[in-house]
């Protein structure tokens, strides 16, 4: 499961990379293989407001549905239309050419509380022995 | 002692028992509370196959059926295609269930797909689902469906709608705070609270509605515009499509579903495609296999309870699939012409036995309203004793509306009545006197 | 006619030509009106053209792409596929059934009102409840029914309450209902033997107790185990004033041994088309009639049917604070005929007989498969078994795969990926409808997929090759949407 070093994620599996006060957001490798083939994303507008760790979309697949979650505050500044239109991108490159939503981020501290990519992958792989009782 | 539905011989049993490793059945129920194990039954001893449909029979006599009948009022008597229950009958359709695996239910899957293509033809709208229990089902959970897309929760109704369908729109919004007027056509005036205005064409009058105006007045609100529509009506009249609809309902009973005492019916549900997301109930789409071949699939799932479960866009699983195949083969089998056809003779009939009726003593039409294949006529008594006295010359008469129409009874008439018939129900009409 | 091939690519639409017809009317024997005006009139419809014959080749080859009950065996789990009795066919057709209209005045349908009220009573006294109401049409819309009964009870007794209380084992629609009934919905886990968690119950109803309107409860659970603190769980539920809902789905395991009601059900609903042999018609039409104590009978749904006791005469009634009308008319009365002969060529005796066969078939299959599959709960079952696939799993062999084979050995796949709380689950219902025969073909063919999961596992994936198609490409169905046909 690739898990890059240089982004930050929570335990909902969004990752975000931050260039000052910018951030991408999207959702990690592992979160994408769990989901299966995404068919539909829905993320907010351009401009609206982000509280950390509050809902701000929705990501499908053919047979599950789940929640995305704010990992910074701050306001959106671009969302990834071409994703939207073929969300396939987000199982082809979930770090790449899959990034959901741009962000400015009001409180770059917020940052800090956020998983490194070694928290990261301890967590993942709890959940998986959890999963394969 | 052996049932035919039940195969299991005795040799069976033990066989079974042994495997399992119990000694008798009772075991393996164990786990229910001992003091509530095995009651006493009150129910009557089975009967054979002869028994049971001799019993049936007597049962069925004990209602009318099969008379001239004049009824309306939201359940329709219509040619029956014999297509319909030759192909409903076949095992492969009756006996199947969910297109859970669509490898091996594409004849569920198609055909829904072939109800979809034709609800939205008839209606004019963009897309449709696989179908909801009834018409009136189907308008409340447009209802609710207005309310989500506008984020608003006040449901307008006008008072000329089936008395049943808003009464079920009462229940559904009853959970949920959700406010449900009733107006009349003439005061159709919305405000930016509303979610829609929802009406019925023609209404339960038989009467046609001012779709332009009423559309005109929900979206000037910014609420939505919502109709139920007799299905046989829109081989003559223009579909709801024409007068900016937003969602489009209708129960398809008339088309391919006998009266059957009220049900089990299906509820059409058409609306435009933005709105997809937000739509109630299962809903095919096309795609192809493995090897490129066209097959069908259930599709935006993650709207069904079985995914989205408390946040689901309605609770709604098990439908009324069968119904639906009904009608698409009622339709597919009148097809162009023969829908045209039969809302003309609709049309035609109900418009002579309104001149006939007119013309009599003592009776009169109750609206100059332009009508489909069913109006009001006040007469010279009460409506019930119309209907009785109809029912002593061997003829079912028309729905007794006195509680909204003074001495008012709705009559009914379809391309199954003979110029005879409705020359009796004249007749007979012209013997009652006040 | 259509390419063989390719079926699915042609619809009526495509084979319609201009000037074919299916069917005649009669001519026009009265004068002729005039037309209504342009502005109303419609000018064009695109339907399908086509003879007879074309319409029922269409649907008939159509028909042969369908699996069902009466072509093989359909283990669909918590959907009870018995075989439905043809005589109920034959009797929902008789004409004084099925050519009554609705709004018909009682006098002259009282042989339908007759059945209903009959079929209202069987149910009664079937699941031990006061009274029953038959206008539910599907078990989704009995829910709504009951859990609408609830709120108004709580209403004009103490005040309303805002929560229901969910187990992590129930069907979606559990969760639904009690969300479009305006109230908020929790979830209550499962214990390790698979049993509610009792200690959790508790919990949920002493932190503000007196806020839990009901649990929604299916019983026997979808892990197809009888919940052997049944009374204790009523009993702490009314104790906090809260009303015990039951999801009847699983009621062919407890047919004529219980009634529901004397476990201390409030409100319980039935599947006609699952526990009562009504046709299942390819989702539908069913029919959820619920069953209610003497305390909630005056709110169930109009119309009810009653007999009045001195003339003997059915009338349909609005009980005195009835939740309301749920539909256009009274329920599926064609799916109530079908159920009311059916227990009448059953009785009580018969219905015992489906419960014990339904419950010792289900047990049979576990005793067979428990060592090829992880029994997640290693315990008797009742109708229905919950195995799971997560061994095969680890070979990269999933629930789906195996689904997928058993259709290529003949086999309609059971219910996969429910409940939610067990991993790779497959729920196997065999019902009484089957021979010893075929439970082991089934058996026998579980037993080789898992073989093959392990020294074949590609034939597994790639399965089915025996189906009129290959798997299907559902991911971009919901991507870019065609849901009706276009020009």
């Amino acid at each position: 499961m690739n898990i890059p070093t240089e982004l930050r994620y929570t335990k909902e599996h969004e990752w975000i990379r931050a260039e000052g006060d910018i951030g991408t957001i999207g959702i990690t490798d592992y979160a994408q293989d769990q989901l299966g083939d995404i068919v539909y994303l829905d993320l907010p507008a351009v401009g609206a407001p982000l509280t950390q760790n509050d809902k701000l979309g929705e990501i499908e697949s053919v047979k599950a549905v789940s929640d995305l979650y704010a990992p910074v505050s701050g306001e959106v500044l671009e969302v990834n239309t071409e994703a939207v239109d073929q969300p396939e991108a987000v199982n082809e490159e979930p770090y790449g050419k899959g990034w959901l939503i741009r962000v400015r981020l009001s409180d770059a501290s917020e940052l800090d509380a956020m998983l490194t990519n070694e928290a990261y992958d301890e967590l993942i792989v709890r959940e998986m022995e959890e999963h394969s009782d | 002692m052996a049932h035919p539905y039940i195969p299991l011989t005795q040799e069976d049993r033990k066989e079974l028992l042994g495997s399992v490793g119990v000694t008798s059945v009772d075991e393996l129920f164990a786990e229910i509370p001992a003091e509530h194990r095995d009651p006493v039954f009150d129910l009557p001893k089975a009967l054979s196959e002869p028994e049971l449909l001799s019993y049936l029979e007597e049962l069925a006599s004990r209602s009318t059926a099969g008379l001239p009948s004049f009824l309306g009022a939201g359940a329709y008597a219509h040619f029956i295609p014999s297509t319909v229950d030759a192909i409903i009958s076949r095992g492969e359709y009756l006996t199947a269930y969910t297109p859970y695996q669509p490898e091996i239910s594409q004849g569920t899957l198609q055909t829904t797909f072939e109800f979809q293509s034709l609800v939205c033809e008839l209606t004019g709208m963009d897309i449709a689902n696989a179908g909801m229990y009834d018409g009136a089902s189907a308008m409340a959970e447009a209802c609710l469906m207005a309310c989500s897309v506008t984020g608003r929760e006040r449901i307008v109704l006008l008072d000329t709608i089936h008395r049943n369908i808003t009464e079920t729109v009462r229940t559904y919004a009853g959970g949920r705070d959700i406010e449900v007027v009733l107006v009349p056509p003439s005061h159709a005036s919305l405000t930016d609270t509303d979610a829609c205005l929802a009406v019925q064409q023609p209404n339960f009058f038989g009467y046609i509605e001012d779709l332009g105006a009423l559309s005109r007045a929900a979206h000037e609100a910014g609420a939505l515009f919502v109709v139920s529509q007799d299905p046989v009506s829109l081989g003559l009249y223009k579909p709801p499509s024409a007068f900016d609809a937003d969602i489009v309902v209708a129960d398809g009973q008339p088309l391919g579903v006998p009266l059957s005492f009220g049900g089990p019916y299906v509820g059409l549900f058409a609306c435009r495609a933005e709105y997809a997301r937000q739509m109630p109930g299962r809903i095919v789409g096309r795609t192809k296999d493995l090897e490129g071949r066209t097959g069908y699939v259930l599709t935006l799932q993650t709207r069904e309870q079985h995914i989205r479960r408390e946040r689901a866009t309605s609770n709604i699983c098990t439908s009324t699939q069968l119904v639906a195949l009904a009608f698409t083969i009622a339709l597919s089998t009148l097809g162009k012409q023969g829908l045209r056809r039969m809302a003309e003779l609709c049309y035609h009939k109900a418009h002579y036995a309104a001149g006939q009726i007119a013309a009599l003593d003592g009776y009169e039409l109750a609206s100059n309203d332009e009508f489909f294949q069913e109006f009001v006529v006040r007469c010279p008594v009460s409506p019930a004793d119309v209907n009785d006295a109809l029912l002593g010359c061997g003829m079912i008469g028309g729905f007794d509306v006195s509680d909204r129409v003074e001495r008012g009874l709705l009559l009914c008439f379809s391309e199954l009545h003979t110029r005879e018939q409705i020359d009796d129900l004249v007749k007979a009409l012209g013997e009652i006197r006040g | 006619m259509a390419d063989r091939d390719d079926f699915g690519a042609t619809l009526t639409f495509d084979l319609s030509r201009p000037g074919r017809v299916g069917c005649t009317l009669p001519p026009l024997d009265v004068p002729e009106a005039p037309l209504p005006s342009g502005d109303l009139l419609r000018d064009d419809i695109t339907l399908p053209e086509l003879s007879q014959p074309d319409v029922v080749r269409y649907f008939t080859q159509l028909s042969q792409r369908n699996f069902s009950i009466d072509t093989g065996f359909y283990p669909l789990g918590s959907c009870s596929m018995k075989y439905n009795p043809r005589i109920n066919e034959v009797a929902a057709r008789l004409s004084g059934l099925a050519d009554v209209h609705p709004m018909q005045s009682d006098e002259t349908a009282q042989g339908a009102l007759a059945l209903m009220h009959g079929l209202q009573r069987l149910l009664a006294e079937i699941t031990g409840m006061h009274d029953v109401s038959l206008a539910p049409d599907a078990g989704a819309h009995g829910e709504l029914a009951g859990i609408l009964i609830a709120s108004a009870y709580h209403n004009s007794n103490g005040g309303p309450r805002r929560r229901v209380l969910v187990p992590d084992s129930a069907h979606g629609t559990n969760p639904a209902t009690a969300a479009m009934a305006g109230f908020q919905v929790e979830s209550i886990p499962s214990d390790t033997d698979g049993n509610l968690d009792f200690e959790a119950l508790r919990a949920a109803l002493d932190s503000n107790g007196d806020s839990v309107a009901a649990l929604m409860l299916t019983l026997p659970s979808t892990l197809g185990l009888f919940e052997p603190r049944i009374t204790q769980i009523a009993d702490l539920l009314h104790d906090h004033g809260a009303l015990l809902y039951g999801d009847g789905a699983n009621m062919n395991a407890m047919l004529g041994r219980v009634k529901p009601g004397d476990l201390g059900f409030d409100v319980f609903h039935l599947n006609l088309h699952k526990t009562f042999s009504t046709p299942h018609g390819g989702g539908g039409p069913g029919a959820g009639p619920i069953a209610v104590t003497a305390a909630l009978a005056p709110f169930l749904p109009a119309p009810h049917v009653r007999q009045d006791k001195s003339s003997a005469r059915f009338s349909l009634e609005t009980p005195e604070h009835s939740i309301g009308r749920l539909g256009l008319f009274h329920g599926n009365f064609g799916v109530l005929v079908r159920a009311y002969a059916y227990i009448l060529s059953l009785g009580a005796e018969g219905l015992r007989g489906i419960s014990e066969a339904a419950v010792l078939n289900a047990n049979y299959v576990l005793t067979r498969l428990r060592d090829a599959y992880r029994l997640p709960y290693d315990r008797r079952c009742m109708h229905e078994v919950v195995i799971s696939g997560s061994r095969q799993k680890a070979n990269g062999v999933k629930t789906l795969d195996i689904a997928k084979r058993l259709i290529d050995y003949g086999f309609h796949p059971p219910t996969i990926y429910f409940p939610l709380i067990v991993d790779e689950a497959m729920m196997i219902e065999p019902t009484e409808s089957e021979t010893k025969e075929t439970l082991d073909a089934f058996c026998d063919a579980m037993l080789v997929i898992a073989k093959e999961a392990e020294a074949t596992p590609d034939l597994v994936r790639e399965a089915p090759a025996r189906a009129p198609l290959r798997r299907l490409d559902e991911a971009t169905a919901a991507r870019k949407p065609v849901l009706r046909w276009t020009r």
